[in-house]
């Protein structure tokens, strides 16, 4: 790894000073990132941590909406799984990578690098989540623009995510067993009585919504709605652990025990 | 360079950093703990989890910096003090829990986190709990026999 020079702000302000040089990066948890840049696929002049600021650290229900700060870590949100407040969140989080993972890595982190594989994505989409940033906030529908590819701005810092707690929601993940990343994961969620269902793991394109189970959920949610749905191939991810047409079949399949598990 | 202070098994250990140094090097090339094993370069294996403000974290995934101010305890601190082994350890040795024992230190410090969250686990939450520690000689078996010794000790 190629050396770099050190940041460590402990706030929002003095982040995002130090973000305007170039050549600068954030690291949050760094367990995608320190990984990659051992292997020298990613780098910077300098790295920003942001695990010390405390205003990216809340965690709070209000409104009907829940608050969690990008510093947050996965550890954290897995306790949501016993609180009743958004248990299918918890649950995503409880089963990310494992217990050392969880410890440090963090939701704002996984959202800033949006691997087309990872769990939170699927989470912000189906959930109609806002991403709030240093300077703006953005719905997750305009957030995710393409594999690894986000609408932030080089210089731009997810401060807190805040999701509208949905009545009924539920994940769940095809694991690929040796990364523990979704093969496909697909996440359903009912709000206001209408139904948004987001799929992780499974496009070229990275996380994307199933609008067609969308429709057919929000007049009857129902396993039964989407078992004659077809998703098409095209698209798909396609490598050594599963094929376009599989995924493609892991999305229906997926979607199906998602709202039965949410019923 | 970064200037950084920690408490290391309970001592007060400082030292100077580049950025780019790990955890798992400073532990082990400055403060020479050995201990604590490094079993890749992809941040996959486990052997090298620690314990940072209490909780498991893989030292080869976190820079030296990171842990400034925190508390670390690794395999070296495990011990009672009289030098002998602590209740996981002579588990390990009981149960024939390791055979080459790379992964040991690893395996112990995880089984550590999971009985201080977790004082009465089944089996199947020791196996989920290891699921980021690998161990390529025992198939597991005795790893999760002698944790459960251990929570039962």
């Amino acid at each position: 790894m190629y050396d770099f020079l050190v940041e460590r702000p402990t706030s929002i302000s003095q982040a995002v000073a130090a973000l305007r040089d170039d050549d600068t990066q954030v690291i949050a948890g760094g367990q995608t990132l320190i990984p990659t840049m051992k292997n020298r696929l990613a780098g910077a002049s300098k790295l920003v941590s942001v695990t010390k600021v405390k205003e990216m650290l809340v965690f709070v229900a209000e409104d009907g909406v829940l608050r969690i700060g990008a510093s947050t870590q996965h550890d954290r949100v897995a306790q949501l799984q016993d609180s009743g407040e958004f248990p299918a969140l918890g649950y995503l989080a409880a089963n990310i990578g494992d217990p050392a993972v969880r410890n440090r890595g963090t939701i704002g982190g996984s959202l800033a690098n949006n691997d087309p594989a990872a769990c939170y994505p699927a989470a912000v989409l189906a959930s109609n989540a806002t991403i709030v940033t240093d300077s703006r906030s953005i719905a997750a529908d305009d957030f995710f623009i393409g594999m690894f590819d986000t609408d932030l701005r080089e210089d731009e810092l997810i401060v807190e995510v805040r999701f509208p707690i949905p009545q009924r929601a539920a994940y769940v993940k095809f694991e690929q067993p040796a990364s523990r990343f979704a093969l496909v994961g697909v996440f359903v969620a009912q709000n206001a009585g209408r139904v948004r269902v987001a799929v992780t793991g499974a496009s070229d394109g990275g996380v994307f919504r199933w609008h067609q189970a969308e429709e057919a959920l929000s007049a009857d949610f129902n396993p039964a709605s989407v078992a004659d749905l077809q998703v098409s191939a095209e698209g798909m991810i396609a490598d050594i652990h599963g094929s376009a047409r599989y995924r493609a079949h892991l999305v229906q399949t997926l979607t199906s025990r998602a709202v039965a598990a949410a019923s | 360079m970064v200037e950084i202070n920690m408490t290391v098994n309970g001592q007060q250990r400082s030292g100077s950093v580049e950025g780019r140094t790990l955890l798992s090097d400073f532990l082990r090339d400055q403060l020479k703990l050995t201990g604590t094993h490094v079993g890749c370069d992809t941040s996959q294996c486990g052997a090298c989890v620690i314990h940072a403000d209490g909780v498991a974290v893989k030292a080869c995934a976190i820079f030296a910096w990171e842990a400034d101010g925190a508390e670390i305890t690794t395999i070296e601190g495990m011990a009672e003090a009289d030098g002998s082994m602590s209740p996981i350890q002579q588990a390990f040795q009981d149960y024939h829990g390791l055979q080459c024992g790379f992964c040991t230190p690893g395996m112990v410090m995880s089984a550590a986190a999971l009985l201080k969250e977790n004082p009465d686990p089944t089996e199947a939450e020791i196996r989920d709990y290891l699921e980021g520690n690998i161990c390529r000689c025992t198939g597991y078996h005795n790893i999760v026999k002698a944790i459960q010794a251990a929570a039962a000790a």
